[in-house]
């Protein structure tokens, strides 16, 4: 096994920003607005550190799909421990529909070329919610996955992971390369440290194309409109058991 | 009309009576002066900006202490600092009281409108602005908590790290001088804080250092920062702040360490600082305190005199601070310390330590808890704690200790049921005779918490009548109508 690790980091919204929605609906507001890593993206990068830390596997590989800033969620991979970033160039009208489909497809591509024993990504991101991309790539590669995981172990050339789902904890058991998509219980993120963000900066990012990769960005999907959720009512009091009765039929919901 | 007295010779008499017609009529005044000022809050904030809903006022009247909640006649919800000055401004005007409120986690009843008056709410100030990472500094608005802001930070490898537990407003904490955990190894929002935008009474807009300056260090002028940093509101209202932000350390531990007697964990830890370890927490927790934690978290701790300990540095460092606490540790008798080395334990490790106050609680489901603050110098710690815990056995008060022994300073957080007036009044004087105890020591009746309400006296204690008059007299010159949160600090 070649014992690399591509994690696949998206550039989003800060989550404590508020959003807001453009005057003319194609989509919120982006510019000024802080950005920074997915925060599934931070729990995915932090296992595959701790699985180098423990010797388990040899090199951590970072890649994120988008214009130039998303080099700046690199970096930060990188001082969290990452060995080397992959920045594959998507800008313009490329970036703006961009998706699971598109991300997917590169990150079969890259895991084909880096040979790559693990794939782990975030399970979703907080910008579209989509839940994709990570069983997408699997799909492509023909590959087994185990998503939404709050612990992953490598026993030989297996891989334990215990899935958080709506009955409770189910625990898979599946042979790599494999993709792995992380849930908010599989670890605590580190901070990157100053000395660590310092090495960071002379570490490698290297750039590809999608054309390189032999990746077709056309989008099936088309934005047709954004709007914010509507507004709460002011709610009203009534006195009396009778009002409220009366006024329940009158808005025909009895 | 009386040649050869003063005025006040003349008034004297009479005072207590004109004092009484002032005081109606000053209610009588108040009625449509409020309602002028409320119409020209609405033109500031607009309508959603002013609230004289009940629950809104209730909320906005009380902070996390026993005092009572005085609710202010009206809430304002500006959104900058012009509108904080209009608004200022406004009130000046029509002589009502300004109560400046960031997240009412106070514990000394700051936020108290005795005379009702109108509560400034800085919530919708939220922005975290001018961060500049390689000079270590960052301006924030009064709407920023200490957590967001290092939700903000967690990227750029800088973290601010005062914490007083609470998640609390920075530009709060500015106003109370907080401290925290952390204080013996980065020190509290005196040394911490750059700058400040402060509204006067009359609406004023002053920078304490200058617009826009960030120096580490200045000789420039009197440092007006620091006179505003502790003054709870009394002087002006806090709408910006500047910080010093510090590096995240490379590596952190957590260890827990217990001790056969009080004596022993103080003097431990005050032969520790002696030795120079810069060590980053040290918090002490007296057997009653650990067996609360324990039922509280369903921990296993042994109950007995315990210090949490947490050593921040580079690996190569950490292993050098270590072994000379263990050496000292174990030379007081202390246990085999317990380590928490990853961030979900050391996590579990410290939340144990910050529930200690509704752990305190939950010993007396149904009483109400009363924090002391006293904090004195390191060489006087072991003999005032053991005095302290002596007086509660004697006086049977449930009275956990828990407190930062790094900096001197432990709270006592007795729990007392508030209809029992005997035991009520028996805390109370506990509290006097420690606060006592404290200044006898050359040490303070309060480290962290501020003065509020509740202080005043033994402020007037700790500084004397010359100070008093100097504090007095700023107070004057500041705000002459005395509308800046009155009745707290003097």
């Amino acid at each position: 096994m070649s014992g690399r690790v591509l994690v696949g980091v998206k550039r989003v919204i800060d989550y404590a920003v508020k959003i807001r929605v453009k005057p003319d609906h194609s989509g919120v507001v982006t510019d000024g607005v802080k950005h920074s890593m997915n925060p599934f993206c931070e729990i995915a990068v932090e296992e595959a550190v701790k699985l180098k830390e423990k010797k388990l596997i040899k090199e951590v590989v970072a890649v994120s799909c988008g214009p130039q800033q998303v080099q700046e969620t690199i970096r930060t991979a990188l001082a969290m421990g990452a060995d080397r970033g992959i920045h594959v160039e998507v800008s313009g009208k490329d970036y703006d529909n961009m998706g699971p489909l598109q991300v997917s497809k590169i990150m079969a591509a890259l895991a084909k070329k880096e040979e790559a024993q693990l794939v782990i990504l975030g399970k979703q991101a907080i910008d579209d919610d989509c839940n994709q991309t990570g069983q997408m790539t699997a799909a492509l590669l023909d590959w087994p996955q185990g998503t939404f995981a709050s612990e992953v172990t490598l026993e030989g050339d297996k891989v334990k992971v215990v899935r958080e789902i709506d009955g409770g904890l189910e625990t898979i058991k599946i042979n790599t390369p494999a993709v792995v998509t992380a849930d908010l219980r599989l670890n605590t993120p580190r901070y990157a440290t100053l000395p660590n963000i310092m090495k960071a900066k002379k570490k490698k990012i290297a750039n590809v194309k999608p054309a390189d990769l032999g990746v077709d960005m056309a989008s099936r999907v088309e934005v047709l409109r954004v709007d914010e959720p509507p507004q709460r009512q002011a709610g009203m009091k009534v006195e009396t058991v009778e009002d409220l009765v009366g006024k329940l039929k009158e808005a025909g919901r009895i | 009309m009386f040649p050869g007295l003063t005025a006040t010779q003349r008034l004297l008499p009479r005072l207590p009576r004109l004092l009484q017609r002032r005081r109606v009529t000053a209610e009588a005044e108040k009625g449509p002066a409020l309602e002028k000022a409320v119409s020209a809050f609405r033109c500031v904030c607009g309508e959603d900006g002013v609230s004289l809903g009940e629950a809104v006022r209730q909320q906005h009247g009380r902070d996390e202490s026993v005092h009572r909640c005085c609710p202010p006649d009206v809430v304002v919800f500006p959104r900058c600092v012009e509108e904080v000055s209009a608004l200022a401004k406004i009130c000046h005007r029509y002589d009502l009281p300004i109560i400046p409120f960031g997240t009412g986690t106070g514990l000394e009843g700051g936020v108290s409108a005795l005379n009702g008056g109108v509560c400034f709410s800085l919530r919708n100030m939220d922005q975290v602005l001018d961060l500049h990472q390689e000079d270590f500094d960052v301006t924030v608005e009064p709407g920023v908590t200490r957590k967001a802001l290092n939700a903000h930070l967690r990227h750029t490898g800088l973290w601010f790290p005062v914490d007083p537990g609470a998640d609390a407003s920075l530009c709060g904490m500015a106003a109370t001088s907080a401290s925290g955990t952390n204080a013996v190894r980065y020190g509290t929002m005196r040394e911490n804080v750059l700058n400040l935008e402060v509204v006067l009474a009359d609406g004023t807009v002053v920078h304490t250092a200058g617009k826009g300056r960030r120096p580490r260090k200045t000789s420039a002028g009197y440092n007006l920062t620091n006179l505003f940093v502790g003054s709870e509101g009394t002087l002006g209202i806090i709408t910006k702040t500047t910080l010093r932000l510090y590096g995240i350390p490379e590596a952190t531990v957590s260890a827990v360490c217990s001790f056969p007697s009080v004596q022993a964990a103080v003097d431990s830890t005050v032969q520790v600082l002696q030795a120079g370890v810069p060590i980053a927490r040290i918090e002490f927790l007296d057997d009653v305190m650990i067996d609360a934690c324990n039922r509280y978290n369903s921990l296993s701790y042994p109950v007995t005199p315990t210090l949490f300990l947490e050593f921040h540095g580079t690996e190569s460092s950490l292993d050098e601070q270590i072994s000379t606490t263990e050496e000292i540790s174990g030379a007081n008798g202390g246990s085999d310390f317990q380590w928490a080395r990853d961030a979900e334990t050391r996590e579990r490790l410290w939340k144990a330590r910050h529930d200690a106050w509704y752990a305190a609680l939950a010993l007396r489901p149904g009483c109400k808890a009363y924090s002391t603050d006293v904090c004195v110098p390191l060489s006087r710690l072991p003999q005032v704690i053991v005095e302290t815990k002596e007086d509660l056995i004697q006086n049977k008060i449930t009275g956990p200790l828990v407190g930062h022994v790094g900096d001197g300073n432990f709270h006592c957080l007795t729990v007392l049921d508030p209809s029992d007036s005997d035991e009520v009044q028996r805390v109370h004087l506990f509290t006097e005779r420690l606060a006592r105890r404290a200044l006898a020591m050359d040490g303070t009746c309060t480290g962290e918490h501020g003065v509020g309400l509740g202080k005043r006296a033994l402020l007037c204690e700790e500084m004397g009548p010359m100070t008093m008059e100097v504090m007095r007299s700023l107070k004057h010159t500041l705000d002459p109508k005395n509308l800046m949160n009155p009745g707290k600090i003097l």
